[in-house]
Formats: structure tokens, C-alpha cells, sequence
């Protein structure tokens, strides 16, 4: 049947990995899910969960003395801790665990999964085009979160002084590091929560495991840091915060080592989702 | 062929199949047998959706486990109604098409031509949820015989039809088998598949009690020993008489040793028999009634209906 050639690509038939054919059934997947996500009408409550730390920078504007508000230093502080406690630590978090966890867990849930297992994909592509779409609309819905709630503590400044601490100042440098901790952190929660929703039936519980690891890993020695997130995450913060008196303090590490050991922690992660993710049955009335 | 060595599911403690020993050529076989006797658990080994406990599956060449190669040449269409959400009846076809690999061009022309052998090209703008079971029944068989594949697998395909709709996919599978294709269906009625099989598996219990040819089948069913399990005082006297039957298969004594069974191909004569004995032993019964009460009913069931 002519309709066959096509999808047996030359470079199977020769032996080597079909690379062309994963690339197309990637972008399939990728598409599907992205479709999936978005159009969800759950994905309503996570617009609205995202959006949550902006409504705060706009009481701040509103309710706060316009002196402070120019304030330079004050402005830096309170984004930061604003950042570091709320947009990262809660709705990154959370953010992430709904959206990934999802990639697997709501397809069994739904009793669709099977469908993508019924094709002739190799599951690992199907674990990575799922990650990726996941991370696509999670960096996306973060980004815009990071990025408009530093647009909120630069606003009452105006335009001109802004520009000029953005670029000028140590304004670019911040904006940068921090949407790009928000995308790191999808991409190293994503993987976890991903992993989380292959495992578990019921996720909640290592969520909420993951969750307080991550809260207390100020408390860890160095070594157990190393296998939290939220330890990169914060190596990379411009302002540093001080993590009160009980904190075990751990040099912090340098972006250049604290980026590709994030990287490895996903790539582990994933493998071990891909490994799970090959042996998978399908029995959806014992779920 | 697609072949089944020794091939045993357990889920958990629960027993799915058993020691199944299958080899499977092309046109059209039906695996019949009651509501959980197993034959979506062996569909689902031969898709590898399930990994067997024991034994090995052999599916043209292929194992199950390497779905990348097995889902170019074989199509399923599983007993799950469900799908995933808002996804219109065209879609479901195409993004399938799409993620096994095709090109879009391909992949709706692929679709087009699904969709007018299932007889749904006018519904197929429409969402799935507002199908009708039938329409469901049918998108879903589109799906699994859009990529062309070699074999075919059906869960319950004629669930849900009406008549007509019936009658066309019953051509469809004739002219699908025609081509050479190994068709692959269940049912839970015989006599709504025995006509357009070349090959019946029966299947009980997670076991097969009888495969073959429909006719072949049958007899063999009518040929299976009944067992009876008889509660009386004297069991091993018992046995001794009833060896001296002829339609007697076997005899055994139960464990407790207050018990016989016993296999016949003429429980009728044995009745007889054995109220004979019951008299002139002065045998104290306690209880006789047939083990495989059930197997019995089910023979009834999946037979008696036909032609009468
Ligand atoms: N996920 C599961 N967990 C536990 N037991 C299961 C599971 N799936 C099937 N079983 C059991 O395995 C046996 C065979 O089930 P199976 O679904 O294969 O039967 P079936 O012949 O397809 O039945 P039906 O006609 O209802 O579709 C049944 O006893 C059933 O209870
Ligand atoms: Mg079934």
C-alpha cells in the first residue's frame, strides 16, 4: 500500500533512527496537547491562578505612599520577596503540578489514553512531546505572570526613569534573571510533576511531599540541596534573601553550574518517567 | 500468524486468561464467551496494552512491546467508549493519522476515505460526544482501519448497531477479509458472528473450551462431559459401581473423602444409574448436583439461542 511508504522513512529501513518521523509525530502530539490545554475549560481557574500575584503589585500601586513607590530599593526587596514566596514557591509550583501532572494522569482518568498508545509511537517520544507541550504553556502562562508583575513595580516610576534603570542600571539584568528562573523552574517542576502523574494514581500526596521538600530545603544539608529545584532556582535570584536564622547555608552556585545541573536533574527525571511510561499497561477500571 | 504460547494475565490475584494456546491465521476469527471471560484481556495482550504474566505473543513477526513497529500493520479498535475531549469525529481520525507519522496531506485523504467506508462523512464535522452509541461504535472502527493495517482487531464491533448499520459493517469486515486481512473480533452471541467467521474461539473463564469452525464448535461442545459432584456415605463403594458404566469419563473422590465426582457424556443415563444404586446400596445422599453448573448454563447460552 502506497500509504505506507511514507511512514516507513529510508533512514528505518537502513537501520538508523528515524529521526524525520519522530520530529512529525512530536509536532503532532505537541499540537494535540497544546490544543488540549488550552482549550480546557479547567484551564480557566489556572489563567485566574496565574494572574493572582499581578492583583497584588496593583494594590501596591494603589494603596501604597507614592514615595516609596520610587523607591529604587524598597521596589527591588519587595519583588523579590513577592517572587521568591509567592510567584515561584506557589503559583509556579502549583501551577506546574496541574499541568503536568495532567499530561498523563487526565488521559487515564479519561480513559483516552490508550489511544496514543495504539499508535505506531515510541512511547519515549510520547513522554517528550507531552513534556514539551506542558513546558510550552507553562513558560508561556509564567512568563507573562513574571514579566507583567515587574511591568506593575516599574509602572509608577515612568517611562523615562524606568528605561533608565532598565538599561542604564541593573533593571535589564533583573528582568532577565528572573523570567528566566520562571522558565527554569517549569522546566525542572515540570519533569517532577510529570514523573509524579506516571507513578501515582492519586498524586496529591507526593505533591504535597514535593511541596515541603522543597519548603524546608533551607533546612537541608548541602548535599540533600542539591536535590531540590528551589536550590538552583535561588542561586540564580539577583537579590538574595536572607533565609532567617535556622538556615544551613550552602554556597550558592554559580548560573553556569546551577543551569546544566538543573538540566541533568530534568533529563534524569524524564528518563525515569520514559522507563515507566515503556512498561505501562493500559487497565483503566483497576485506576 | 499471530501466536499465543502458553500465554497466562493475572491482574493482581484475579485471573484474566489462562494458559492460553492460540495461533491465529488470516480472515476472520471471533473470540466468543460471557461477560468476563476474557476476551478483552487478550486482545489487549495482542496490542500490547497489557503485558502477559506468562508466555509469549508473536504478532507477525512482531512483540507487542515495540509499538512502533506493530501499530503500522494492525489496527485496534478497543471496547473503551470514550475519547478524548471536544474532539471533533474528523479530528479523531486525522490526529491519529497525524501522530502515527503521516504527512497531512496523506493523513486526510487517509481520513476521507475511513470515513466513507464507516459511512460518516456527513457526521464528521461534528463532536464525538454528540454521536450516538453506533456513530461512536463506527468512528472508532474508522480509526482502526484508517492506516490500511494488515490485522485488525475489534472489540465488540457489532455492539450498538442497528440493523442496517449491522449489515454494513458486517460487509465491510467480509470485503476487509477478502483482501487478505487477519480480521480479529469478540462477541458475547455466537450466532450473531458464526455466520460470517471462518474460525470460533470460545472462550470461558479465561480459558478456551472449544475453537474451531462453527459447526465443529457446536458438537464439541454437545460432546463435553458433565461433572457431578455426589455428598454420600459411601463414596468408595460408590466409585467401584460406577466404574462398571460406559459413559463414564472419570471418577474421583473428593479430598474430605465424603464426596465423589463424577465426569459423564450422558448425565441422563447416569441419573438412572444412579437412583438404581441408591436403592440397592441403601446409599445415604446428602447431596448430587452438577460442578460445572455454570460452564453448562453457558453452553446453553452461547448455543442454544442459534437457529432456533
Ligand atoms: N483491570 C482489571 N483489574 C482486575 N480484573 C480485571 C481487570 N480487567 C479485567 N479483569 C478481570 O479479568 C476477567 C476477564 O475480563 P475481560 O474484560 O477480558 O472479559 P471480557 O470477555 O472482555 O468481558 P466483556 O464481555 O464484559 O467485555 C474478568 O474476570 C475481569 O473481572
Ligand atoms: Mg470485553
Amino acid at each position: 500500500m502506497s500509504s505506507r511508504v511514507e511512514i516507513y522513512s529510508a533512514e528505518q529501513v537502513k537501520g538508523k533512527m528515524p529521526l524525520a518521523l519522530w520530529w512529525r509525530q512530536f509536532q503532532a502530539i505537541f499540537r494535540s496537547e497544546i490544543k488540549k490545554i488550552f482549550l480546557s475549560r479547567k484551564s480557566i481557574m489556572l489563567y485566574i491562578f496565574a494572574l493572582n500575584p499581578s492583583l497584588l503589585f496593583i494594590m501596591l500601586n494603589i494603596f501604597n505612599d507614592k514615595k516609596k513607590l520610587i523607591d529604587a530599593q524598597f521596589l527591588n526587596r519587595v519583588f523579590s520577596e513577592v517572587y521568591e514566596g509567592l510567584i515561584l514557591r506557589v503559583v509556579i509550583f502549583f501551577g506546574c503540578s496541574w499541568i503536568f501532572i495532567n499530561l498523563f494522569r487526565a488521559e487515564i482518568n479519561e480513559k483516552s489514553l490508550h489511544y496514543y498508545f495504539l499508535t505506531p509511537v515510541r512511547r519515549e517520544v510520547l513522554v517528550v512531546a507531552k513534556y514539551f507541550s506542558g513546558l510550552f504553556t507553562a513558560s508561556l502562562l509564567f512568563s507573562i505572570t513574571t514579566l507583567f508583575c515587574l511591568f506593575l513595580i516599574y509602572l509608577p516610576r515612568g517611562y523615562e526613569s524606568s528605561m533608565q534603570y532598565i538599561f542604564d542600571g541593573p533593571g535589564l539584568n533583573h528582568i532577565l534573571s528572573y523570567w528566566g528562573i520562571s522558565v527554569l523552574g517549569c522546566v525542572g517542576y515540570g519533569s517532577m510533576f510529570l514523573l509524579l502523574g506516571v507513578f501515582f494514581r492519586n498524586p496529591i500526596l507526593p505533591a504535597t511531599f514535593l511541596y515541603c521538600w522543597e519548603l524546608i530545603s533551607f533546612l537541608l544539608p548541602p548535599l540533600l540541596k542539591k536535590l531540590t529545584i528551589i536550590h538552583y532556582l535561588q542561586s540564580l535570584t539577583p537579590i538574595k534573601l536572607s533565609e532567617g536564622p535556622y538556615a544551613i547555608v550552602a554556597e550558592p552556585v554559580s548560573a553556569w553550574v546551577a543551569v546544566p545541573s538543573l538540566f541533568l536533574l530534568t533529563a534524569v527525571v524524564l528518563t525515569v518517567a520514559c522507563l515507566k511510561v515503556r512498561k505501562m499497561e493500559i487497565s483503566y477500571s483497576n485506576e | 500468524m499471530i501466536v499465543f504460547e502458553n500465554v497466562s494475565k493475572f491482574y493482581g490475584e484475579i485471573l484474566g486468561v489462562n494458559r492460553i494456546n492460540l495461533s491465529i491465521s488470516r480472515g476472520i476469527t471471533s473470540l466468543v464467551g460471557p461477560n468476563g471471560s476474557g476476551k478483552t484481556t487478550l486482545m489487549n495482550l495482542m496490542c500490547g496494552l497489557l503485558r502477559p504474566t506468562q508466555g509469549s505473543i508473536n504478532v507477525l513477526g512482531l512483540t507487542p512491546d515495540q509499538p512502533e513497529k506493530l501499530f503500522h500493520k494492525l489496527g485496534y479498535c478497543s471496547q473503551f467508549d470514550s475519547f478524548p475531549k471536544g474532539i471533533t469525529g474528523r479530528d479523531f481520525i486525522q490526529s491519529f493519522l497525524e501522530i502515527s507519522g503521516y504527512v497531512r496531506k496523506e493523513a486526510i485523504n487517509l481520513t476521507n476515505r475511513a470515513l466513507e467506508r464507516v459511512n460518516l462523512v456527513e457526521a464528521a464535522k461534528r463532536k464525538v460526544e454528540s454521536y450516538s452509541k453506533g456513530m461512536r461504535q463506527r468512528i472508532r472502527l474508522a480509526q482502526a482501519i484508517a492506516h490500511n493495517p494488515e490485522v485488525i482487531i475489534l472489540d465488540e464491533p457489532l455492539n450498538g448497531l442497528d440493523p442496517m448499520a449491522r449489515a454494513e459493517v458486517i460487509a465491510l469486515f467480509r470485503q476487509l477479509s477478502a483482501e487478505g486481512m487477519y480480521l480479529i473480533l469478540s462477541s458475547h452471541i455466537l450466532h450473531e458472528v458464526d455466520m460470517m467467521s471462518d474460525r470460533v474461539v470460545l472462550i470461558n473463564n479465561g480459558y478456551i473450551v472449544a475453537d474451531g469452525d462453527t459447526r465443529g464448535v457446536r458438537s464439541e461442545m454437545q460432546e463435553h462431559p458433565l461433572q457431578i459432584l455426589i455428598r454420600c456415605d459411601r463414596p468408595s463403594l460408590l466409585a467401584a459401581k460406577v466404574f462398571e458404566q460406559e459413559d463414564i469419563v472419570e471418577a474421583r473422590l473428593h479430598k474430605d473423602r465424603r464426596g465423589l465426582f463424577v465426569k459423564t457424556v450422558n448425565p441422563d443415563n447416569f441419573y438412572l444409574f444412579f437412583n438404581k444404586v441408591v436403592l440397592e446400596e441403601n446409599l445415604q445422599v446428602e447431596s448430587i448436583h452438577p460442578v460445572d453448573d455454570d460452564l453448562d448454563a453457558i453452553y446453553q447460552y452461547l448455543i442454544g439461542s442459534e437457529g432456533s
